[in-house]
Parts: structure tokens; sequence; C-alpha cells
């Protein structure tokens, strides 16, 4: 039996189908989620795509983080189920507390879209156990808001800790520590600003660096 | 809902009872003619509402009256056979072609130069906006947008404020909206100072059956408006100046008017996209119209006209979202992201049910009736009662004097024969990197990097590419590509060779990426239609496109004409945009920019160089001169070109292709090598004029990397066929720098800088 991966469309999300794409490439099969419902209709995992969730004219991911779809992904989320938040989906994942630190404007104060070099720090996760620590890969960023800031003693944490999963090789956005994505304590709810969904062949993106992330995911559910 | 305004509304009752009474028609911007047409056509004067209606109705953008003699020109040029894949053509919100499979795209580019002079962000992100719509009233997924922007000169104080204010209103829009921005143009010219363009152009995909167009038909069936609430933005956007005035049947004292530029919401947008994209597929949709400019007053007549009955619209159930409007004003307003349906009784239910999934405000305000006529109510008073066709399409039609000026012949005379060029190798050396760091040669990443270009998932090709491409079907892999061109510098000089010089540069990048051209759209923006001399630029123009495309064998399916682009007595270079549509059965079998894919190649130039200097980029940037004949364009050639680089493409013999254009080949191979990071070795033919060879911009010419194992087959159908072409060196992958043999070796680090500094520079 195929992993079963849900992918949450909020209003103003915009890579869902493009997140579904990625999760049925990788050979899972992508399960629709509707930001109103309070389902989660047995999936066995969770993406949370980018976009702009309400148009956040608020404080990104401020509005999304309260659907109620979102209750369930939380409950979910303590109960060990692995959740991936791209973009739009870490800055709500920040939002809800799933994870620490928030996303502010990139420090050139402009949409910054362009291909990304980063480097695996973590392997030992859900999402990134197909790559070797160390790993270089290209994927494609595209932001405004990915200006990733915590509290000194929180960063101190996370970098105790191993939870700074991707780091930038060349700081788009003026990030904390160049990183790009972080992982919780347990290493199932991972949220990160580059677009791994967007480099799974090299077609339509730089590279497929980004598979990786989804078949690691494949790997986990299968294997538990 | 009661308001305030009902007691003195200008009802057709009242209209009727006082013929004489004075109306702002003029503050309105209709002419005394025209306005004696309205009383001639409805046998009285016009209530305010209806004055409303038709002033920006015969608006000039509304109604094309200046430019209708001229566009009928496109139509009797269009012979059937160019026309046999055109599902939907001019007349339309925008043209649709059958590419196959099933599968039908349509494509259109729209202007919104005036509003974003006046406000940069909102008047751009409004022109994504509008031209998103128009694709989506087709019925089909808007998929891309490109944008064509040109502004003063780049170190002018006032393009520090216009250009960083339109790229943000494009990016913010687009990227909120979901939408990969896959290309266009970034142009700098001292004509544009006053006058900015913002053109922007929208590709989307449905299947063939899926079509709709904007028509209402069907006695009894509801007329829907669904999306923003209307209010008191953008009142007269359409060209009719908004004053104290507006509106005769306001009760007493001043009312503030908001700004005539509209305000744009992307995730309104995004959301109504959706929303609509779901009521398609359910099938309950039976005509669609969106609501841009001059809005409900436009979007019921259209309705109604191409419709086979009358309309009623009852106008107090539109939303609102200021107190106080009155019918006039609800009639004229341009709020974004609205969409009028036609829907079938019995599906009502359904449609309002989707609507409330997306949260989107939904409404029944009228239905279509038996009559020939459109009536408007506003709580049981008739404030319009007309026959929808003469608002629609009844407009004024003017056959504006025009003149070859008589400056054109000192233009034409003062060629570019005298002006210094560079001579020693240092010389040269020096003049290509400054011209690769010009304004208008650099990379144009600093702004491209603000747009979203992977959304979505299908984008294959994007700037700095010559064309953008996208994949249209996942399982196929067919494909659209699409540029958009024009060099006004050359228009001016020629107006109809210039045209045709742009249409044989949008064609030419659509081909150079493997693509088969099948349609064009234009953006057509000049200076007033009132100045003879701009008329004959325009009719000039307009000629020389639809002449080119008989040639070339594909029709123009759709555009827009910007008039008014001109400031005092100084009007803009003429600028008529071509936008071409090409087809790729397989988006895998894409040429890219890049040099250095495959190990070892050779690198040819295909087309003739000529010593055509006139109108050119050096000109510009080593002397500021503009004068001359334009280069000499050739469509047969270009046709012929285009066949052999897609033959090449489908039979792998390319690893890549770049156009030449603004600055020549030495401006080709810096990008291409730049793009591909590799270097190159470059030997000029035996006896050329390094000079002529790098920087001439003769028309028809393609840079191509054709794999060494290619290169027999590949130059022999260039023989064989009679396409000029010429061995002009070898990309080395171990290489890190051009080097143009007895001229200079220039490191690609050095380049890299010269050519993506200047806009950094300027607007950081």
């Amino acid at each position: 039996m195929s992993a079963r991966i849900g992918v949450v469309t909020f209003p103003g999300t915009l890579d869902d189908a493009d997140t579904a794409r990625a999760v049925r490439v990788a050979g899972a099969e992508p399960v629709p989620l509707w930001h109103g419902d309070a389902d989660l209709r047995g999936v066995d995992a969770v993406i949370l795509p980018g976009g702009f969730s309400y148009g956040d004219y608020l404080r990104v991911g401020a509005i999304a983080r309260f659907a109620p779809v979102m209750d369930r992904v939380i409950e979910a989320a303590h109960g060990g189920m692995p959740v991936l938040g791209i973009c739009n989906g870490f800055q709500v994942l920040c939002e809800a507390g799933l994870l620490p630190g928030a996303l502010i404007r990139n420090n050139s104060l402009h949409f910054v879209c362009r291909e990304e070099w980063l480097r695996v720090d973590n392997p030992d996760t859900a999402w990134t156990s197909r790559y070797e620590r160390g790993a270089q890969i290209v994927v494609p960023v595209k932001n405004m808001d990915g200006c990733y800031q915590a509290a000194p003693d929180t960063v101190a944490e996370l970098e105790g800790e191993g939870r700074v999963v991707f780091r930038y090789l060349d700081n788009p956005n003026g990030s904390v520590g160049d990183i790009a994505g972080i992982t919780d304590a347990r290493g199932r709810v991972l949220g990160l600003m580059p677009h791994p969904e967007h480099a799974i062949d090299a077609l339509t993106g730089p590279s497929d660096d980004g598979l990786g992330v989804f078949l690691s995911a494949l790997d986990h559910l299968v294997s538990a | 809902m009661t308001l305030s305004t009902q007691p003195s509304v200008d009802s057709v009752e009242a209209a009727t009872a006082s013929p004489e009474q004075v109306q702002p028609y003029r503050e309105l911007g209709l002419k005394d003619n025209e306005y004696a047409r309205v009383r001639e056509l409805l046998g009285r004067r016009p209530t305010s509402a209806e004055l409303a209606m038709y002033a920006v109705m015969w608006s000039e953008h509304c109604s094309y009256k200046s430019s209708k003699v001229h566009l009928r020109y496109f139509g009797e040029t269009t012979t059937e056979e160019m026309r046999a894949k055109t599902l939907a053509g001019i007349g339309e919100n925008a043209g649709v072609v059958d590419i196959g499979d099933g599968w039908a795209v349509t494509f259109k580019a729209e202007s919104h130069n005036h509003p974003s002079y006046v406000e940069p962000h909102q008047g751009a992100a409004t022109g994504v906006g509008g031209i998103v719509r128009d694709i989506l009233a087709m019925g089909a997924r808007p998929l891309a947008v490109q944008d064509s922007i040109r502004f003063g000169p780049a170190d002018a104080d006032d393009t520090k404020r216009v250009l960083p204010g339109v790229v943000a209103g494009v990016g913010g829009y687009g990227n909120c909206l979901g939408l990969p921005n896959i290309g266009g143009e970034v142009v700098f010219d001292p004509s544009y100072a006053g006058n900015p363009l913002v053109n922007a152009l929208c590709v989307g995909a449905m299947r063939i059956e899926d079509l709709h167009l904007a028509h209402a038909s069907g006695t009894g069936n509801k007329i829907m408006l669904f999306g923003a609430r209307t209010g008191l933005d953008g009142i007269g956007g359409a060209s009719v100046l908004a004053s104290d005035t507006f509106s005769g049947d306001q009760p007493g004292g001043k009312r503030r008017k908001l700004p005539a530029v509209q305000v744009g919401d992307p995730f309104a947008e995004k959301v109504l996209i959706e929303c609509s994209l779901e009521l398609f597929a359910a099938g309950v949709v039976v005509g669609i119209s969106d609501l841009g400019a001059a809005g409900l007053a436009c979007a019921t007549s259209e309705l109604a006209a191409a419709g086979d009955g009358g309309m009623r619209i009852y106008l107090e159930r539109v939303p609102l979202r200021a107190t106080g409007m009155t019918p006039a004003e609800i009639l004229s307003s341009e709020s974004q992201e609205r969409m009028c349906a036609v829907v079938r009784p019995e599906d009502a239910e359904a449609f309002l049910a989707v609507c409330a999934k997306w949260d989107v405000t939904a409404t029944e305000i009228g239905e279509v009736t038996a009559g020939e006529r459109l009536v408007i109510s506003w709580h049981d008073q008739t404030v319009v009662d007309v026959p929808p066709r003469t608002v629609a399409h009844d407009g004024p039609v003017y056959e504006r004097p025009l003149a070859r000026p008589s400056t054109q012949d000192d233009l034409v005379a003062d060629t570019s024969a005298g002006l210094a060029r560079p001579s020693t190798k240092d010389d040269l050396r020096k003049t290509l990197l400054r011209m690769v760091s010009s304004p208008n040669l650099a990379s144009r990443r600093w702004v491209t990097q603000q747009y979203d270009r992977f959304v979505r998932g299908g984008t294959v090709l994007a700037q700095p590419a010559d064309s953008g491409m996208i994949r249209i079907d996942e399982q196929t892999g067919r494909g659209v590509a699409v540029s958009c061109d024009c060099n006004s510098r050359y228009v001016a000089l020629d107006p109809y060779q210039g045209a045709q010089l742009a249409l044989a540069e949008a064609y030419r990048n659509v081909v150079t990426t493997g693509a088969t051209p099948v349609a064009v759209t234009d953006c057509l923006n000049f200076g007033s239609p009132e100045d003879p001399a701009v008329m004959w630029q325009f009719r000039e123009a307009l000629h020389g496109i639809a002449d080119g495309c008989v040639e070339l064998g594909i029709p123009v399916t759709g555009g827009n004409v910007s008039f008014y682009n001109q400031t005092g007595q100084t009007a803009i270079l003429p600028t008529p945009l071509v936008g071409v549509l090409g087809v790729i059965d397989d988006v895998r079998r894409r040429v890219p920019t890049g040099l250095g894919t495959e190990p070892g190649e050779t690198l040819l130039l295909l087309g003739e160089t000529r010593d055509e200097f006139d109108g050119s980029e050096w000109a510009r940037v080593a002397h500021d001169h503009l004068g001359g004949r334009p280069p000499k364009v050739d469509l047969a050639a270009e046709k012929l070109l285009g066949e052999i680089l897609v033959a090449g493409s489908r039979d792998g013999m390319l690893s890549a292709a770049h156009d030449l254009s603004e600055g020549g080949l030495a401006q080709a191979v810096v990008e291409a090598a730049l793009v591909g990071e590799t270097g190159c070795r470059i030997v000029l033919p035996e006896g050329a004029d390094p000079f002529v060879w790098l920087f001439a911009e003769s028309a028809g010419r393609v840079l191509v990397a054709v794999p060494r194992s290619e290169e027999l087959r590949f130059t022999e159908m260039c023989t064989a066929r009679q396409l000029p072409w010429v061995r002009i060196g070898v990309v080395d992958t171990e290489s890190d720098a051009v080097e143009i043999q007895d001229v200079a070796t220039l490191p690609l680090a050095e380049l890299r800088t010269a050519w993506e500094s200047t806009l950094p520079a300027l607007f950081d």
C-alpha cells in the first residue's frame, strides 16, 4: 500500500498542485485537504504548501494558523505524524507554534526568486533521510518574507541540537545563521523556505535535488 | 437597502420630462456631436446613468473610435488558411488558438500605461489583474504572464520612482496570484520619461470544448455578479476624468472621489480564478464576462449586445463597499476582481454554492429578457433603457487625418554613416564592455528575480531565454512559447518596416527555442490620435504588422490600442508591441540559450550580416544618435530560418540557440556564454570588419551551437535550403573567457560584472 500524503489548500495557496505532483512523482498518493475541513482523511503525513494564504495581508501565516484543518494538523504533529511546511507552510508552522522563531521580510525588502545552493546539515529527519550529511543541493527560493529570525537562545538551542536541517550557501534574505530550514525536536516536523517541489526534474526546475525530501518521507512511512 | 439618493434619482421618466436640463457631457469626455448622437439614438436626453455609460463606452479606450477604421485591415488581410486554427479572434476578450491534442490556448496583451505613471505600483498590478481576467473570461486557466515595461532614461530621478513601483506591482500581483512570469522586456528611452509603458500579456489554456464566449442568451437566464464588492475606486479610469460634476443625480454638496487608479487585491483574484474554473467545470455558466474598463456598464451592454435578447438589471442589488453610491457611479466603477456570468435558473443554486465554498460574494442582479433593450432600474425607477448595441458597438468612428510629418525626411537623411567607429583592438574591447553594461543591454536579473517563474511547475524557459515556454500537457509534453518585442527606435525611423521588425523579432525568438509560431497579439502604444503624424505612424505600423502576418501565414487574434501616450507636444516613440505564440509538441526538445550543454559544440551564425547601424544600440550608446533607415526586413528569410531551427530542434541537432537583436553578435555571444557559464572562441570570417560583424543589427540572424557530430548534417540542411550560414567559432568547456580572435579576450568574470552590475547600481 502506498503512503497517503495530505496537501493542504488554504485560499491563496499557490504551490499545492506542484506539491501534489512531487508527491506523486516520488511514488506516494497525494490527498487534497481543504482549509475548512476538520478532518485529515486518514493521511500518513501532511504538507502545507507555499503561497499567500488568505492574502497574507496580516503577518504571514497568521490567519491560516486558525483554519479548522490546522487544529487537526497540530494534533497529528504532536502525535508524531510527519509534517512538512514549505515557504508559506513554514510560516504557518511557526505561527502555529510547531516550530520556533518567525519569518520576516527579506533584508532586500524585495520578493526574491533565485536558484539557491543549500547544504543538508541534518539527514536524520523524516524528510531528509535520502540525503548525505553535508550534501549540497540546488533548489529555488521565491518569497517576500523568508528571513528566519529567532531569539538568540532559541537559535543556540536549534544549533546545539542539530535542528538546522538546511542552510543557505549564499544567504538570499538575511536569515540568522544562514538558516533555510529547521525541524522539531523529534525530526518529524520540518519547515523550510526553499521549494523542493520545484526541483523534481531538470525540465521545470534547476535540478531534481528536491525529490529527496518526498522520497525520504515515503521511506519513513513505508518502514514505519 | 435604502439610500438617501433615492428621491433625486435621474430616471428615464425625469429625463423625458426635462429635455432642456444641461448635462456635464464634456466633463465626462463626450464631444458635442457625440452627445447629440446619444440624444438622437434615445429620442430624448440621456439620464445621468445613461450618460455615464455612453461616455465611458464611447471613450477611446473602450470604443477604439480613432483606430477602428484601421483595425479592420487585420480582418481584411487574414485569409481562411491563416484563420484555420483560430477558435476566437479579434472582438472577443482574447484570441483562442487550437494547439493540438484537444487543447486551446488563449493569449492577449494589454496596456496599463497611464495608471502606472500616476501610481506605479497599483497601476502595474491592476494591469496584470485585468489581462488575467480577460483570459479567465474565455474559460481558460491562466497559466503565465509576461510584461513589457518602458521607462525614461535609466538614471533619471523619475525613473527611480516609477520603475521600482512598476516592478513591485507586477511582481506583487502576479506572485500572489500564483502565475509564473516567463519573460518580457525592460526598455529605457527618454521619450518614455513622462509616459512609461506597462504592457502585460497573459497565456491560458483549456480543453477546446470548455471555450466560453461572452454572450447573454436564453430568456429567463440569470445575471450573476460575483467577486469583489463595487466601490468608488477607478471611476472614470477608462479615460473619463472624474470630476465633482460627474453625477447629476447626487444630492447636493461636494463628493470626494477616490483616485482614478484602481487598487488591486491579488488574493481576491486568485480565489476568483479558482472559483470561476470550478463553476466552468460544473457546467453552470452559459456566458461570462470580466469587469474591467468601464465596469458594469461594459459587462452588461456587451453581454446583452452579443446575446439574442435584452437584459434587465436591478442595480440596487449590487453589493457595494461605499455608502451613497449613485447609479452612474455603480455602473462606471472599475473596482477590480469582479466577474459577471449568465446562468440558467435551474443552475443558480449550484452556482451560488460554488461561490460560497470559495467565500466569493455572488449576487443575482438581473436576467436575460425577451425584448431588445437593456433596462436598468434603481429601486423601482428606470435609470437606463437603451438598445445595448448602441452602447457597446455603435460608438463614434473617426477617420482622423493622417500625414507623414515633414520632419521624417530629415530623420531618415541623418544616417549613422558619419559616426566615428572604434578602430583599434582596444577601442573594440572597450566598446563591447560599454555596450554589455549599458542600461538597455545589461542583465534584467534585478527585475526578473522579483518575479516567481516556478509556480505551477510548468515553466520550461523564462528570462533570459529568447521566449518564455510552458508545458500545457503533462502527459504528452505539449506546450507553448511566447515572446513579445518591439524596437521603437526602428519604428520611429520607418513605422511600417519597424513594426515588421518587431514582428520578425518576436517570431524569431519563438522559433529560436524550437516552437512553431501560430498566432500574434499586439499592443499598439502611440501618442495622440489627434496628431496627424501620430496617426500616420499608427496606420503604417498596423499595415506593417498585418502585411507581415500574411507573409508569415499567421493571424493576429487580438490586441489592444493605447493612444495619448504623450506629454504636451512630445509623443513617445511609436511602440507597436508584437507578441507571438508558438506551439511545441514536446517541451523536452526546447533549445536553451546557454552554451556548454554538450561537450564540443561548434558555433554557427545563421543569416546575413550587413553594415546596418541606423537606429542601433551602438548608435545610441556611443553617439546618442537616432536617424537613418532601420535594418532590412525579409520575412521570407525569417520564415525559412524558423523552419530550419524547428527542424534542428526536432532532430536533436541544436544544443543551444540565441537570437541576435540589439547589440548584435557580440551581445548574443556574451549572453550565451554567461547564461551557460561556459567560454568560447570566436573566429570572424576572413577579411571581415570586426566592428560590423560584432555590433551590426541586421535582422534574421540567430547564433546556434551544434554538437560537433551534428555539424555537417545541420550545415548541409542550411545550404540545401539556401539559408546563409557561417562557422563563427567553437565552445570551449574548459575556458572561462570569451576569446574573439585578433580582437580581445574577455574573462567571463569581467563580462558578468559588466552585464549584471548596471541595474542594481541604479535601483538598489
